[in-house]
């Protein structure tokens, strides 16, 4: 675009000779693209600086070492029951994972809640199914297992903001007054669950 | 040994690309040749001992040495040998050597046929690209090192991940790659040309092959992807937006960009500046493909590798390499100067235009793809960005775009006439309102689908009467059309086939998202399940073992209107080593529609399993239309005028130049 319309008037010359007079503003554009990349670099590099960080997944949260957020879900078709705080409460120590059929990580760690579930002194793992449609959910859960104890469906998002997620696959350890203790962002890795999540639960439970 | 041979001959491929970076460059600047000179041996020195390198790797692989930790990593002795070989770029570390290797592929290409280039214009490319493979070797050799020895060596190895033991994944990371690093053709151009401070015809029909041969290799490798997604993964799905999907895809919506802007400053010598910033961010988004990737800044199916010390290498690299071309573009791109000029509505203006179009395209793609990271880093807001998002931002972008992508042929260089165009195209606005009202009346329902699949008959009819017009097909004899055809140039030939191809591929997409149908269900064997008017019954489900893994297979039988037309055979397998699980769905294809089973996990309430079936309507289209984008592609290269015009060319510039460029707009 800039050679069409800067450079309608200039003689028939292809190398650069004399340089014509040419406006500031003509020579800022050019300068954007590499404003704009400054800009992503920087955002990178802070990015980058946080996952030094041994706890960088564990993003602070407002909610931290404060009660959940009250909120009722409906259940998924087929599904018997839905998810209010009321049932983290009563189950005690727990565990709450999002998740939605269209998230790429939250298929990556699905085994690990599905194996976890059948441990005989796991806490409950309870589901929020984030931004999903309901019977690409319930796909998902037939196709690959269902581990949890009950499952909220949250259509709208309404709920995830409540609890602040911040993306899919997310994972919230809950104590028994039913405060938030601690959040994993991203996936579950196996090495998250037995080096983070288990001794922390461990200790929770005295 | 022949580990510690192969690390050796990565350090001499480093030496080789420090020379090929540094003397060349400054022999440029100073006008001298015996310098200039040195970086063809350097080229050949470097892809010698990169073969060397990737040849001892591949070794260790299929000798199943395990004292190598890349090797144990990754591979298993009881593995089929194809996946042995494909285990070599299936881990990040081999994945690094092969990226290299190809860079050196390109390197020698530019060594070998560039004999005509102007003599600083070659030596400028190819130490720019030995700058990015020196940059790739000492990451390899830092941080990714693939030759590291395990002591003691481990029995056997842990295998490789099982979704890459399939031979469409086999061969998708080499034809990405191909593509990927193929963008730094055009980028090595582009910023020599910045250094030289000209960009004329000459320079933008060397570009344009190359880029051509990227974009290829690229639409081969993304569309292998989503094949390979498709029929593995059991969703039935093809496209995910997935980060690693999206990446790829970026460098690809640039990369056709960068294809037509070329063609513009080739053909007209307009748009100059535009096409080296297409060059420089179509390889900037390839170059960001792998840090996506590698980096674990976002995390996806694909990444296999999460490693800060490697993500700080590729950053410093990335904002080296971009920063510095982009800055050096703010520099000396204003003093580059065209001579074309044109009238908005022009074949240059729809060229433009759609190139805008692309490139918004793309930016949508890259917020959707970064904008949570991005958000996050500024004020700490949580979003999340899912399929939705670009359903309703890019498609809409699409439409437009293909709309034009029919017309822009039509048009005159310089001025073109709207209503000719309009009236020349008339049947393919028949096509366009046809499709919609036939659409609309079999299917109802919601009318985008039916817009989307009369823009795609729009656009291949289109294709087909510019080309019939080309050969005034009814308007003159047939013996008389036949004698055009044999005399048209094979890059318009290429042109319609590439256009047409994406009708059909776009068709495959839109349909195939629009209209899929499903059922899920548990069956055992002497189950039912409908489907529209079709039937599956099971007919027995047993174990069967593989080589490395041990599968269950499902006999299916397809009825429709209670007539057998198939047996299927979808299947599960699990492999031991890896303790994973993988879904081999059986697809039984027409023309027009796939039926498609997957086998899910057991259900054992009821003893039986759970079935997946689908009914993809033109989802082969998605494949036939990408066959025949590539087929178009290739044969666009290989039409005479790109492969011996560009030298000849450059070689006797002034004195060719007022009757070839007659003949060049005429004829595309």
């Amino acid at each position: 675009m800039s050679d069409a319309t800067g450079s309608s008037g200039e003689p028939n010359r292809a190398d650069a000779a004399a340089p014509p007079p040419r406006s500031l503003l003509f020579r800022l554009r050019f300068v954007i693209p590499v404003l704009v990349f400054a800009a992503l670099a920087i955002i990178f590099a802070f990015q980058l600086g946080r996952q030094d960080d041994e706890h960088s997944r564990d993003l602070p949260s407002a909610l931290l070492d404060r009660p959940m957020p009250d909120f009722a879900l409906q259940a998924l078709p087929g599904w018997s029951v839905g998810l209010t705080d009321e049932d983290i409460r009563a189950a005690g120590i727990s565990m709450v994972n999002v998740f939605a059929s269209w998230c790429g990580p939250c298929r990556v760690e699905h085994p690990i809640w599905v194996e976890y579930a059948k441990q005989p002194d796991a806490v409950p793992v309870f589901g929020l199914n984030y931004k999903d449609a309901p019977e690409n959910a319930t796909d998902w859960l037939k196709k690959l297992g269902d581990p949890y104890k009950q499952i909220g469906a949250d259509q709208d998002g309404r709920a995830g903001i409540e609890w602040g997620v911040y993306g899919v696959p997310e994972t919230f350890v809950i104590d028994k007054e039913g405060r938030i203790v601690l959040k994993h962002v991203g996936v579950m890795t196996r090495e998250d669950l037995d080096k983070k999540i288990l001794p922390l639960i461990a200790k929770l439970k005295g | 040994m022949s580990a510690e041979l192969g690390h050796y001959a990565l350090i001499l491929a480093l030496v080789m690309a420090v020379v090929q970076t540094t003397l060349p460059m400054v022999g440029a600047a100073r006008r001298d040749a015996l310098w200039m000179g040195l970086a063809t041996p350097a080229v050949i020195g470097q892809f010698v001992f990169v073969s060397m390198a990737f040849a001892c790797l591949m070794h260790a692989y299929v000798v199943s040495d395990f004292s190598v930790m890349n090797v144990a990593a990754n591979s298993h002795s009881d593995k089929p040998l194809l996946y042995k070989f494909t285990a070599v770029w299936g881990n990040h570390e081999g994945s690094m050597v092969l990226w290299v290797w190809i860079l050196a592929v390109y390197g020698l290409a530019v060594a070998a046929f560039g004999g005509n280039l102007p003599p600083t214009l070659k030596a400028r490319v190819l130490a720019i690209q030995g700058f990015i493979g020196a940059g790739f070797l000492l990451f390899s050799l830092g941080t990714s090192d693939p030759f590291i020895r395990l002591d003691p060596a481990p029995i056997n190895g842990n295998d490789l991940n099982p979704l890459l033991q399939d031979p469409g994944l086999a061969f998708h990371p080499p034809l990405l790659y191909f593509g990927y690093v193929g963008m730094s053709m055009p980028f090595a151009f582009a910023i020599a040309a910045l250094i030289e401070g000209r960009v004329d015809p000459a320079w933008a029909r060397w570009v344009r092959p190359w880029t051509l041969l990227a974009w290829c290799t690229l639409t081969a490798g993304i569309v292998l992807g989503s094949w390979w997604a498709y029929y593995e993964l059991g969703w039935g799905g093809f496209w995910f937006w997935d980060p690693v999907e999206n990446a790829s895809f970026m460098p690809w919506l640039m990369g056709t960009a960068l294809l037509h802007s070329a063609l513009v400053a080739e053909k007209r010598d307009a748009l100059k500046s535009w096409t080296v910033l297409l060059a420089i961010l179509a390889f900037s988004l390839s170059l960001l493909g792998t840090f996506l990737v590698r980096s674990g800044v976002l995390t996806s199916v694909h990444s296999f590798a999460s490693d800060p010390a490697r993500g700080a290498y590729i950053l410093g690299f990335l904002v080296f390499v971009i920063g510095g071309s982009l800055a050096l573009y703010a520099w000396r791109a204003p003093a580059l100067k065209a001579t074309g000029t044109f009238k908005p509505i022009s074949r240059e203006g729809a060229l433009l235009l759609n190139n805008l179009l692309l490139v918004v395209g793309c930016a949508t793609v890259f917020v959707g793809t970064l904008y949570p990271i991005v958000l996050d880093a500024i004020d700490g807001s949580k979003v999340s960005v899912g399929p939705p998002f670009f359903d309703k931002t890019f498609v809409p972008l699409m439409a437009p775009a293909l709309l034009l992508t029919a017309m822009a042929p039509f048009m005159a260089w310089k001025r073109a006439d709207l209503g000719g165009v309009l009236q020349r195209i008339w049947l393919a606005a028949l096509a366009l309102a046809g499709a919609i009202a036939l659409i609309y009346a079999t299917h109802g329902g919601p009318i985008g689908p039916a817009i989307g699949i009369g823009i795609t008959a729009w656009l291949f009819v289109g294709a087909i009467v510019e080309f019939a017009d080309r050969l005034r097909l009814f308007r003159v004899p047939l013996a008389e059309s036949m004698k055009r055809l044999a005399g048209l140039p094979r890059s318009a030939i290429g042109t319609t086939l590439a256009h047409a191809g994406v009708a059909v591929l776009a068709a495959g997409c839109i349909a195939g998202s629009a209209w899929r149908t499903e059922t899920i269900g548990v069956m055992k064997p002497g189950d039912q399940a409908t489907l529209g008017d079709y039937t599956v019954t099971m007919a027995t489900i047993g174990e069967e073992p593989g080589p490395n893994y041990s599968a269950v297979v499902a006999e299916m039988r397809l009825m429709k209107d209670g007539e057998l037309i198939d047996v299927m055979y979808p299947s599960k397998r699990f492999y031991p080593v890896q303790g994973q699980q993988t879904t081999e769905a059986a697809i039984r294809t027409s023309f027009m529609s796939d039926f498609y089973i997957s086998l899910g996990d057991p259900d054992e309430a009821s003893g039986g399993h759970g079935v997946r079936l689908y009914h993809n309507p033109l989802v082969p289209w998605i494949w036939i239309g990408a066959v025949v984008m590539v087929l178009g592609g290739l044969l666009s290269l290989s039409d005479r005028r790109l492969r011996v015009g560009a030298p000849a060319r450059a070689r006797a510039r002034r004195a060719e130049r007022p009757a070839e460029a007659g003949a060049g707009s005429k004829a595309s």
